[in-house]
């Protein structure tokens, strides 16, 4: 379980993260989402006991960051953003350097490694030197790093970044696997990762957290209304008259208006509607009675791509 | 304890699986080789001046030829001046690359201490830097064979040896803890040990009481009276707690990230 209540962490006169609070139950995975530069690094140092906070305070499995640093320390497991590796070790004798810092007793020390490296898929390359390894391989290995003395809290930086497509698949299946059994912190500036993932997502930009909630409730705590997408042939300010003549209709604008649309081409018309009309068939009726060539209409889903530029175009004019 | 093992295995090893401990005992002991073969050729010489000399002198006004002063005492003091170079070029990688490569967080965020990681480093370094100073003992080995030295001095020279190396690794683990850049890291402890080495010069110029102190902060200082075969607590006393000093001051420079809030 992870707690933070009012954390704010600034280095000299920059503020890197203001009065953020969040909650991680047991078991559960959070996806702590932002645009670099956000604070998720941050945030995430001082829950690892890296850095101190400079107000508020965090703490793991009820034990605070400052005042029992090494308890913390010994349910944590980390993998910064560039693994920490020694690229003149050999795989297994770098976990077991790691396993035996970490506190993992000797007697259950060989069951660890084993059990970590088959989970990370890194045991056909125990042998192996950390610096002969491919990006992926490395991306394993400090993987196998944060979770060779089983730790309660698992926080995971960006832990897809630089790998090639397949490599991305494996380790979000290698992370999902974790579920359950770890608190896990996905920090990470891809949505798709956290929209595939994470129980619950909190939403950081310029050191503020803009958004929280599951995938879901965010998605339908920010849909204000229907969107319809209408591909048109004709003049565009008559259809534009045309459109807002609707009943329910909110707002109608042009998508990459082009000089053909004025002299009536195709254009697409994105049209907000109030919330509880759904005037499909009315837009597709009227279309086609004023004469003009209706090519497409199709209602929008919201992605976590939109809310998240909302929330981070708001929070920036906020 | 088991930290500190650990700690101190992985860096010991390290400097065994990189080219690093092999490379520097190897220009070490060729460049000692090379003094040492050196100073004895000279010994030689005088050897035999005196032979021819003596014939028609009766012994009298003539200096001794003594082994200990002219061979020993003379090429430990040529080696400390190349273990000052040596020593930077060992502990330079200590906490700088761990700080480059970003590890030192991984050692951060785990249950283990930073007087832990400290003396894991600090004794690791250390235990190379004697193993390279146990390898020179060939070299009264070799006295041994064709004369005969006084083995007392060697010994206290050897414990003096020790306590220089141990200020050494200290100095040089300070400079790399306040740097992520190995170059500056080396160049910072090169820099501060030869100001320590000839800080005494400066006592010449000095007031009576200036001169005392510097005289006396002077790491080379301490060690004459260990070549000469006499052991004095206070020359100990001032190894031991400059050593202190420094992995003390280390450590605060490491935990100084904790402080900043």
């Amino acid at each position: 379980m992870i707690e933070v209540r009012n954390l704010s962490k600034s280095y000299g006169d920059v503020t890197a993260v203001e009065d953020v609070s969040f909650r991680a139950e047991r078991g559960e995975i959070l996806g702590f989402l932002g645009p670099n530069g956000a604070g998720k690094t941050t945030t995430m140092r001082v829950l690892t006991c890296y850095l101190p906070p400079s107000s508020g305070t965090a703490s793991v499995d009820g034990f605070d960051v400052i005042e029992e640093s090494m308890e913390v320390r010994r349910r944590i497991g980390y993998l910064p953003e560039l693994p920490p590796l020694y690229l003149d070790m050999t795989v297994s004798s770098y976990l077991n350097f790691v396993a035996k810092i970490k506190g993992v007793p000797s007697s259950q020390l060989k069951s660890r490694l084993d059990e970590t490296m088959e989970k990370t898929g890194v045991a056909h390359q125990r042998n192996n030197v950390i610096g002969h390894l491919s990006k992926g391989y490395r991306q394993r290995v400090g993987l196998a790093q944060a979770l060779v003395h089983n730790p309660s809290v698992l926080i995971l930086d960006e832990p897809t970044v630089g790998l090639d497509p397949r490599q991305i698949i494996e380790i979000r299946e290698t992370i999902k696997g974790l579920r359950g059994e770890h608190t896990i912190i996905l920090c990470t500036h891809i949505l798709p990762e956290v929209s595939m993932t994470c129980d619950k997502i909190v939403i950081i930009n310029e050191g503020r957290i803009v958004g929280e909630g599951t995938p879901e409730s965010l998605m339908s705590q920010l849909k204000e209304g229907e969107v319809l997408r209408a591909q048109i042939i004709g003049p565009s300010d008559e259809i534009r008259e045309l459109l807002k003549g609707i009943d329910g209709v909110l707002d109608v604008v042009g998508e990459d208006e082009t000089a053909a649309a004025s002299d009536g081409g195709e254009q697409a018309y994105i049209v907000t509607v109030a919330p509880g009309h759904d005037i499909r068939d009315l837009v597709a009726k009227s279309v086609v009675d004023s004469g003009h060539g209706l090519r497409e209409l199709r209602g929008l889903e919201m992605t976590l791509e939109d809310i998240f530029l909302q929330l981070t175009t708001q929070g920036a004019e906020g | 304890m088991r930290n500190f093992f650990a700690m101190y295995t992985k860096e010991l090893r390290s400097y065994f699986v990189s080219p690093v401990a092999y490379v520097i005992a190897g220009v070490f002991l060729f460049l000692s080789g090379y003094l040492f073969r050196n100073i004895l050729m000279q010994f030689n010489f005088w050897c035999l001046q005196y032979s021819q000399r003596s014939q028609f002198m009766s012994g009298a006004g003539m200096p001794q030829l003594n082994l200990n002063e002219m061979v020993v005492t003379q090429f430990f003091a040529v080696m400390d001046f190349i273990w000052l170079m040596v020593v930077p070029m060992l502990t330079m990688r200590l906490f700088a690359e761990e700080k480059k490569s970003g590890t030192i967080e991984l050692l951060m965020t785990s249950p283990i201490s930073t007087v832990q990681i400290l003396m894991g480093k600090f004794l690791a370094c250390f235990t190379l830097y004697t193993l390279i100073v146990a390898l020179t003992l060939v070299y009264p080995l070799i006295l041994e064979v064709y004369g005969d030295p006084d083995w007392g001095p060697i010994w206290t020279a050897y414990l003096g040896y020790l306590l220089l190396g141990g200020t050494f690794v200290g100095v040089g683990i300070l400079a790399s803890s306040v740097t992520e850049n190995q170059i500056v890291a080396v160049l910072l402890a090169f820099g501060g040990l030869l100001l320590l080495w000839l800080i005494d010069w400066s006592a010449s110029f000095a007031g009576p009481t200036a001169a005392k102190i510097l005289h006396s902060v002077s790491i080379i200082e301490h060690l004459q009276d260990f070549q000469r075969g006499v052991i004095d607590t206070k020359d100990v006393v001032f190894y031991l707690s400059f050593i202190f000093f420094t992995l003390f001051v280390t450590s605060r420079v490491i935990e100084s990230r904790r402080w900043r809030r």
